[in-house]
């Protein structure tokens, strides 16, 4: 789904992603971990064009990112981030119905989905009328789910998504949303910083460290045959 | 003041109309000017400092200044008042919403860019509605200004209240000043709190509030239009003149005349006939302007100006103390006519000599010139005078008189602002003598009942014949014989559409008026 060769950028003499290259398949979440300044959010961030790369190529679905023009292509892409990144003037319903009103689906059509979705994210109907700064922390980052959900993105790109919760709400929220079959159908690339988290939510994690993916597979195999220290300490295995 | 308000009706609401009307023009155009601005600089930075440093410095340009430099440029009238205004809303627009839309989160800016938007929809969709309550913010700055500088439109013929503003203040008449400045202040005030109001908005309800406000603000400049003026000629009259018995009042009374004058400063005046944007002006039947701008000044055959006559009021006391003045003072008795005081104003006015120099050539033509004897002056008057040429003049060539006759020195303090101060400076001693006018004794320091001034004729040496005595048994001052013109109140027009025309008097101005 997603080819990833050779990218770099670099800003000035820093060098923040250095020749990385990963694949991920369809339905599949690949994980970036790593330590803050690691290069995982600017990988993430190229992959739908927020930044662009100095070199290397992205595919996706066979065609170069560069190909299309970038609003377009992002539209294509989901994207969550920390605190859900909700507009603070737009209500529930509206913000679900951002992608699908760029992409001039029929009124209809998008109240019907925004329906769907929250169904299946288990908000309560009167939410749609509310504003984020009305909602919990854990309801902002589930509208924000629902916004990336709502066209049924092929690819939905997760930055620090349930970076601004409480611990004991990031398991409950994290569990129940990555149990949503829409999800699981999807294919994910989700940065975090929290060990835990990778592991549980991970088909494949790439470890990355100045710039450079140090180690990328299965959670299994970065436990057990961490390639060298750096992976061992910061799994802490 | 209820009685003025009643009496007023009519003109306060035009003039609050003009008024609303000139705020919200001025504003429509900054907004239209200052929001793509404030969104080019939040767009490219480096053009920032340049854009709000500009009009930073306008808006610390004192507004009478603004006026002054924009006159000679756009001339009087509505231009120079919306150009002023518009240059004063500019700064808090632009500021606020390039600041409104660098403020946004840049989360959120993220956000809006990873969903897919392109950049113009982040700026309709994310920025500028977040931006709006600090847009709103600046409008409401502007708006307030606007409703206070506008009383300054006035000053240029352009209208709203600073018309009774003004006039108040050259009539010390506190009502009239009341009547301009409490509404203006409850405009701005009720601006004010709409607009605090429309900023506290969020959500739906300020995009109705904003859908609401873009469709009034049209509306409201709209109101500028509604007093239309339809006049066959247009007058342009000053504050003074406008409210002062003897000057407008008096012709509709005496002549029937019905106009709908433009105000206007009286110094602008003689500017605006002349570049034709008004074709009947007020003015001073000695003035200076009316030879050099080639004005006729209509003849006022039924009398409804009061006689003007030119002589020196004096304490009783500087006679008495100094036996020699009072003779010098007469000396000057009826050399100066109407036309040669006009020519000494001319003089002065269009070809820029300087007072001193006029007297001493006035002095000179008439033999009363003296060099001033040398020795020690111990013994001084205080000679007083107005703000205007005339009284300029006057005071020069009486000060050259009086020192190259006697043995007095002259102090002089001229340019003191307006009957009133020279009188109540005359009566507390603080000046011994001042130029004045005789119908000005009559009809704003005396003011006697209307019954006196309805039998009393107003010819030249009865009028003179009423003031010098009553000053004489009220106030204890001495009227010295006349100089020998009449610095009356007259309607003037250029000469040349008087003859298209074929008006010479005020009376044929009338029946032009009332033909179809």
């Amino acid at each position: 789904m997603i080819w990833v060769e050779n990218l770099s950028k670099r800003y000035g003499p820093t060098t923040v992603v250095d020749n990385v290259s990963f694949s991920v398949a369809p339905g599949e979440t690949l994980v970036l971990l790593g330590t803050s300044g690691s290069g995982k959010t600017t990988t993430l961030k190229m992959l739908n064009r927020l930044i662009e790369p100095d070199s290397g190529q992205i595919r996706l679905d066979g065609t170069d990112v560069r190909q299309q023009d970038a609003p377009t292509l992002r539209r294509r892409i989901g994207y969550v981030i920390q605190d859900g990144g909700l507009f603070p003037h737009y209500t529930v319903a509206e913000a679900i119905a951002t992608v699908p009103n760029l992409l001039g689906w029929e009124p209809a059509r998008i109240r019907e989905r925004t329906h769907e979705l929250i169904r299946k994210l288990q908000l309560p109907e009167a939410v749609l009328n509310r504003y984020p700064a009305d909602l919990s922390g854990g309801q902002r980052q589930r509208v924000g789910l629902a916004r990336a959900l709502a066209t049924r993105p092929p690819v939905v790109l997760m930055d620090e998504p349930f970076g601004a919760l409480d611990p004991f709400t990031r398991r409950h929220v994290r569990r129940e949303l990555f149990g949503l079959s829409e999800l699981q159908e999807t294919t994910v690339v989700l940065v975090t910083h929290d060990v835990a988290e990778a592991l549980e939510l991970a088909d494949r994690i790439a470890l990355m460290h100045q710039g450079r993916i140090v180690q990328i597979g299965r959670p299994g195999d970065l436990t057990n045959q961490p390639a060298n220290d750096f992976v061992r300490d910061f799994l802490d295995v | 003041m209820l009685d003025f308000l009643r009496q007023n009706a009519d003109k306060l609401f035009e003039q609050t109309l003009t008024h609303i009307g000139l705020t919200f023009v001025s504003l429509l155009l900054a907004l239209v000017v200052g929001i793509p601005l404030g969104i080019l600089i939040a767009r490219r930075p480096r053009l920032a400092s340049g854009i709000l440093g500009v009009a930073g410095v306008l808006q610390t340009v004192p507004s009478v200044a603004l006026l002054g430099f924009l006159i000679p440029l756009l001339g009087i009238g509505v231009g120079p008042a919306l150009v002023a205004l518009f240059l004063y809303a500019l700064l808090p627009i632009i500021r606020n919403t390039y600041v409104g839309i660098t403020e946004v989160n840049p989360t959120v800016r993220e956000a809006a860019r990873g969903v897919g938007m392109t950049s113009r929809q982040i700026l309709t969709q994310v920025e500028l509605p977040l931006a709006l309550p600090v847009i709103f913010a600046g409008v409401r700055t502007a708006t307030v200004i606007n409703v206070g500088v506008a009383t300054l439109a006035a000053y240029v013929a352009a209208g709203g209240l600073g018309e009774f503003i003004f006039s108040g203040i050259a009539l010390s008449n506190t009502n009239m000043i009341l009547a301009g400045a409490i509404p203006a202040a409850l405009l701005a005030i009720g601006f004010d709190l709409g607009l605090a109001a429309l900023q506290r908005l969020s959500g739906r309800k300020l995009r109705v509030g904003t859908l609401a406000f873009v469709v009034l603000v049209p509306i409201l400049s709209g109101f500028y239009l509604l007093p239309m003026r339809g006049d066959k000629l247009t007058a342009g009259f000053a504050h003074e003149f406008y409210g002062r018995a003897d000057g407008y009042p008096g012709l509709q009374k005496t002549y029937g005349l019905r106009l709908r004058p433009r105000l206007i400063d009286q110094n602008l005046m003689y500017e605006a006939i002349h570049n034709q944007q008004v074709d009947i002006i007020s003015g001073y039947s000695t003035d200076g302007r009316i030879r050099a701008f080639d004005l006729v000044v209509l003849a006022d055959n039924r009398h409804a100006f009061p006689p003007y006559d030119a002589a020196l009021v004096v304490r009783q006391a500087a006679l008495d103390r100094h036996p020699d003045l009072g003779p010098t003072l007469d000396r000057l008795a009826g050399k100066l006519t109407d036309s040669v005081m006009t020519a000494l104003n001319y003089q002065a006015d269009f070809l820029h000599q300087s007072p001193k120099q006029i007297a001493t050539r006035f002095l000179k033509q008439t033999g009363l010139y003296k060099a001033s004897p040398p020795g020690n002056r111990t013994e001084t008057v205080v000679m007083g005078s107005k703000l205007f040429t005339e009284q300029y003049i006057l005071s020069e060539i009486y000060r050259q008189l009086i020192e190259g006759h006697t043995h007095l020195r002259v102090a002089t303090r001229t340019g003191l602002g307006g009957t009133q101060i020279c009188f109540d400076a005359l009566r507390t001693g603080a000046i011994d003598f001042y130029p004045e006018y005789t119908g000005t004794g009559l009809l704003v320091i005396l003011q006697p009942p209307t019954a006196i001034l309805q039998t009393l004729p107003m010819q030249a040496d009865t009028v003179y014949r009423y003031v010098k005595n009553a000053f004489a048994r009220q106030y204890g001052l001495v009227w010295q014989r006349p100089l020998g013109f009449n610095n009356s109140y007259c309607l003037m027009m250029r000469r040349e559409q008087t003859q298209q025309l074929g008006i010479r008097s005020i009376d044929e101005l009338v029946n032009y008026l009332s033909r179809e």
